[in-house]
Parts: structure tokens; C-alpha cells; sequence
């Protein structure tokens, strides 16, 4: 996937109509980013191997790998 | 990192730009810290990489920060982007996190110019994918040039809403309809304040224009809207909502996937309550602010709050508070004479004074109104934990009846967003079930981090603590 340098991971998210960062440890449901300013955490994606990072305060770079997080993101899920 | 820094301002939008940017022109040792990749906090947000063609279509509210970027360019601040702050205590050290390490570094003064963000509003349906805050879709189009491609319906309330509605017909998005939802009560809760609101009147005017403009592209606006909800399975699908004209009430549906919402601004207040800052009510604002003085001080020795972050006041007056605070700041490190901290404060404060007299007026105009603030049972109101408005309504009614206790009961506020998205949400229906003040509930209690360090973080940091 291509992205312009510089844009936030979940605006390229949006942008490619991906439509969800994450689902929730509750009811399963899917989230997508809500505030964009690092407020309401619906954002949190598994990020090069980090769980819980906010996908728009992280901007994109070459080769970064990027997961949907599903629940909490422990590893013992 | 240099250590030897006296002054910590904490976010790059008009306020901390400003404070950092007189600081510095007085001769202050300063580092000016912000998350985001460039400076401009929200208002200005991208502006130094923004192309033309964008800029244009944003208009000359957004071009005004130019100045304000140079000025800090030329004054010697220091300047860390991408460095965001997740602790700060009682005796100013802050906790940062840049490039994947954190650290901690001890400051003589600390401004704190967080701004605001969009006030959480629990609807039904406000969780599903393609709901946004508008200030986010904002973000997008400032910092990506997005925006929603299959078109959208905007709801809340205040100005943003014409005026993104206007900014998005210009570059051909759909508009599928604009949803105000202040009643027309508030018209007359607003009318005595006007006439003390210099300003008011240029106000209106605008308003007037930005919605002849959005009815004249065909474009309906709904004034008086209540019981909004959103519909869907795992995207939204379609907006509900009941409009009051003229005619008496009126209930309708839009298909849409992409629905905006706006509730107005609170301050953010997470880091001044880390470090045991006090906050208080603000029954005109209906949310929590910081405890200040006209300098910015909060109630914890060296700290200090600037912008929207110490109370709504937007762009211009965050410049202004902003100046005040450096000013303080200055003369308590002993760079400048109090006598010369309020010969060089003279025009900041007329000026925030003359502001400061539209604020009831604006705040009048468009108070969210009660049905907004405190839920049907059904409504999830912490996102992260998803507790509803009714497990918190029965919580209150079995003598949880303080929102920290309801927190520690049902989780509500300790997810990851440590209650940003439901604290206010809280105090309401605490409030309304006990039919108290919202001014005599407590806030919740925030605890660093304020946001996610890893394990391998924190361990790295306890090392360089040995
Ligand atoms: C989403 C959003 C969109 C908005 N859009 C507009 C608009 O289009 N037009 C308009 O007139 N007004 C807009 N506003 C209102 C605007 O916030 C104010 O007018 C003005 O920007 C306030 O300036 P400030 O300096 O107080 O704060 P801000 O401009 O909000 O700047 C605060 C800065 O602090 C940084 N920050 C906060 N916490 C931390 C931390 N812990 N660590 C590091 N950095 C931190 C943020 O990244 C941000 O850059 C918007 C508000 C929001 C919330
Ligand atoms: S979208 Fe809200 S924290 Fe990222």
C-alpha cells in the first residue's frame, strides 16, 4: 500500500476505505478513529510489532507494518 | 536532550507558540514540546506543509499561524516535535516519550498549552465506524487533504458546523444535510448577553452569510434536532433524527456512511490534574477547566496554563493567554521586574477583558441541551470499557455516588483513554440521578501515564533511574 510520507497511520487507514483500527475486549465490536488529535484511543493498532500504539499520532513509514488490533492486544489472547 | 532548560511549554498551538516565542525574545531558556509532527496545534494544524491549493480552500483563518511559525523560527526556542508528554508532577518534571524513548527531565517553570478537544457526546450509535468528530475531519483535510469522498451529514452544534459544510461544497463533497441541534430557547437565554457582546454582532453576521451560502447550494439545515441516533451493523447506514420547525416535530431518516459530529470544545485537563492541579466547573462552558488566575497560574507552585486548555477562549485568545503566561513565567525566574511583567501586559489583558465578554453570549447560544448531556440507558458512554448510561444510573441509585466510586465499581473511565471520553458524561448523570450540582461532583482522579508507554519503556527508564 502507498501512502503520501508524513500522513498519520490512521488516515491512510481512512483513506483506503479499511474502514476499522480495532475491535474492542468487550463485545467484539469494530472502532475506527474517532478524534484524530490522540484523545479517545479507538485508534490503537498493532504497529511493527507494538500493540496499543495510537495509529493518528504515529505517521507512516516505508515497510511499517501495520495490524488491526483485536481486544487489548496482550500477547495471551 | 539539553537539561538545562528553565522553561517547558507543553504543545505548539497559538497559545504555547506564542508563550514559548515571548520567553525566548526575554531571554529564557526554552523547549517548547508537542506530539505532533509540526507546529500549529489544531487550528494551524500541517500549516508549514500544507500546498497551496489547500490553503486556499481553508481560508485566511488558517493562514493567520504563518506569523506566529515564524516568530518561534526566529526567537531561539527550542523546538521538539513528535514528543509527547505522559506525566508531569507537583515539582515539574515532566515525562516524555520522543522517538521510542522516554525520559524525565526536571523544569523551573511549566506552561501547559494542551488546547481542547472536541466535547464527547454520547448518542446512540456514536461508537460505529464512518461517525466522526468533525474537528477530526478537520485534521483529515488539513493534514491529508481528505475528505469524506461518498458525501456526509454534519450534526452539533456552533459555527464549525457552516463552516465545514461550506469548506466541503466548495471542493464538491456532498452535503447531505446539516443538523443544529441547539434549541431556539437558546436564543433567548443568548439575548441579554449581547448586549454586552462588542463582538456579537460581526458574529451573527458571518453566521448569516456561511447559511445563506449552505441553503443557496440546496443544502438543508435542520435547526432545534433531538433524538439523534445512528444506525448500522458494522458501519453506519443511516442518520434518525426528530427536527422541530414551525410546523411542530418532524422525524426523519438519511441514508448515509459518513455522519460528523461536533458538541462544541472542552479544555483538556489530564496532565494539570496529574500534577494535583485544581479544576472547577464551569457551569457556562458544562465541562471541568483548570483553576487559574489572569496569568495563567494554576494551583500548584510553577505551573501554568495557557490557551483553550485553561478555558475556551479559541485561537486569538489563546495568543493572548498565551503572552500572559511568559510574562508570569519571566518575572518569577527573575528576568523581568513585576513592574515590567505588567507594563508588558497592559494590551493582552484589555484585550482578553473585551473577549471575554462574548464568551457568555457564544456559550449561551450554544449550550448542548439537557437530553444530550445525560443519556437514554441504552447509550454506551465509555467507549473503551463500554459501560452504558444505565449500568452508571444504577450504579448512582445503589450509592456509588461520586464518579471516582462509580469508577472503581464499573471500570468506567479506566480504559485506555483514562476517562477523557466519559468524565464529563459521568458528572452529568451522576448530577441529574442525584438532582446536584454537576459543580459538586469530583473529577476523576488521573494517574501517569496519561498515555501508553510499553514495558521495554518503562524498564529502560527505571535502568537510567539506577
Ligand atoms: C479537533 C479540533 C479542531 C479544531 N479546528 C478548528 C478550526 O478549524 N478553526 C478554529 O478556529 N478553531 C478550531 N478548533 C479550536 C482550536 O482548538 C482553538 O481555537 C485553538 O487552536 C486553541 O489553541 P491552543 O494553543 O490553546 O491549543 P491547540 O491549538 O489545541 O494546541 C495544543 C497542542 O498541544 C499538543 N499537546 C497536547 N497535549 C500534549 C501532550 N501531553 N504532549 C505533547 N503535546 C501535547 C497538541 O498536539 C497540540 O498541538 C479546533 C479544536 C479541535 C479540538
Ligand atoms: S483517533 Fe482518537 S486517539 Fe487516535
Amino acid at each position: 500500500m502507498r501512502v503520501p510520507a508524513g500522513e498519520s497511520v490512521a488516515a491512510a487507514v481512512l483513506v483506503h476505505a479499511l474502514d476499522h483500527t480495532r475491535t474492542t475486549p468487550v463485545s467484539h465490536a469494530p472502532r475506527a478513529p474517532f478524534c484524530m488529535m490522540g484523545v479517545c484511543f479507538e485508534c490503537v493498532m498493532e504497529i511493527d510489532g507494538i500493540a496499543n500504539r495510537q495509529a493518528c499520532l504515529v505517521p507512516v513509514a516505508e515497510g511499517m507494518q501495520i495490524r488491526r488490533q483485536h481486544g487489548t492486544g496482550r500477547i495471551d489472547e | 536532550m539539553s537539561k538545562s532548560a528553565r522553561l517547558a511549554v507543553i504543545g505548539a498551538g497559538p497559545a504555547g507558540l506564542s508563550a514559548a516565542t515571548l520567553a525566548a525574545e526575554l531571554g529564557l531558556d526554552v523547549v517548547l514540546i508537542d506530539e505532533q509532527a509540526s507546529p500549529g496545534g489544531q487550528i494551524y494544524r500541517a500549516l508549514a506543509e500544507a500546498p497551496a491549493k489547500r490553503i486556499d480552500l481553508l481560508g485566511d483563518d488558517y493562514r493567520r499561524g504563518r506569523a506566529l511559525l515564524r516568530a518561534l523560527h526566529t526567537s531561539g526556542a527550542e523546538y521538539w516535535p513528535d514528543t509527547s508528554v505522559w506525566s508531569l508532577d507537583q515539582n515539574r518534571t515532566l515525562g516524555i516519550l520522543r522517538a521510542g524513548r522516554a525520559a524525565m527531565l526536571q523544569f523551573e517553570q511549566v506552561i501547559i498549552a494542551g488546547g481542547a478537544m472536541e466535547r464527547p457526546v454520547p448518542f446512540p450509535g456514536w461508537t460505529l465506524p464512518g461517525v466522526m468528530n468533525l474537528g477530526a475531519a478537520q485534521i483529515l483535510l488539513k493534514s491529508a487533504g481528505v475528505v469524506p469522498a461518498g458525501g456526509t451529514v454534519i450534526a452539533g452544534v456552533g459555527p464549525l458546523l457552516l463552516l465545514v459544510a461550506r469548506q466541503y461544497l466548495r471542493a464538491g463533497v456532498a452535503v447531505k444535510a446539516v443538523l443544529e441541534i441547539s434549541p431556539r430557547s437558546n436564543m433567548l437565554r443568548a439575548a441579554p448577553h449581547l448586549l454586552r457582546a462588542t463582538a456579537g454582532g460581526s458574529y451573527l453576521r458571518r453566521g448569516v452569510k456561511y447559511t445563506a451560502d449552505i441553503m443557496r447550494a440546496g443544502v438543508p439545515i435542520h435547526y432545534g434536532v433531538s433524538r439523534l441516533r445512528a444506525h448500522g451493523d458494522r458501519h453506519i447506514e443511516s442518520v434518525e433524527f426528530a427536527s422541530h420547525g414551525w410546523r411542530g416535530r418532524c422525524d426523519r431518516m438519511l441514508a448515509t456512511d459518513s455522519l460528523l459530529v461536533h458538541f462544541g470544545v472542552t479544555p483538556r485537563t489530564s496532565l494539570v490534574c496529574a500534577a494535583g492541579g485544581r479544576l472547577a466547573w464551569d457551569t457556562s462552558l458544562q465541562c471541568w477547566r483548570t483553576q487559574v488566575d489572569q496569568w495563567g497560574n494554576t494551583s500548584v507552585d510553577g505551573i501554568a496554563v495557557a490557551g483553550d486548555a485553561a478555558g475556551i477562549g479559541g485561537a486569538i485568545s489563546a495568543e493572548h493567554s498565551g503572552r500572559l503566561a511568559a510574562l508570569a513565567a519571566a518575572s518569577s525566574l527573575g528576568h523581568i521586574t513585576a513592574a515590567e511583567r505588567d507594563r508588558l501586559s497592559h494590551a493582552d489583558i484589555a484585550w482578553r477583558r473585551k473577549d471575554l465578554r462574548i464568551r457568555p453570549f457564544l456559550n449561551a447560544l450554544y449550550r448542548i441541551p439537557p437530553e444530550f448531556l445525560v443519556p437514554d440507558d441504552a447509550t454506551i458512554v465509555c467507549r473503551c470499557e463500554e459501560i452504558t448510561a444505565g449500568q452508571i444510573r444504577a450504579a448512582v441509585r445503589e450509592g456509588h455516588t461520586d464518579p471516582n466510586q462509580v469508577k472503581f465499581l464499573l471500570r468506567c473511565g479506566m480504559g485506555p483513554c483514562q476517562g477523557r471520553q466519559c468524565a464529563s458524561s459521568v458528572a452529568h448523570i451522576v448530577s441529574a440521578t442525584r438532582q446536584i450540582p454537576a459543580a459538586a461532583c469530583a473529577p476523576f482522579r488521573v494517574r501517569p501515564p496519561i498515555s501508553p508507554l510499553s514495558i521495554e519503556q518503562l524498564a529502560e527508564l527505571s535502568m537510567a533511574d539506577e
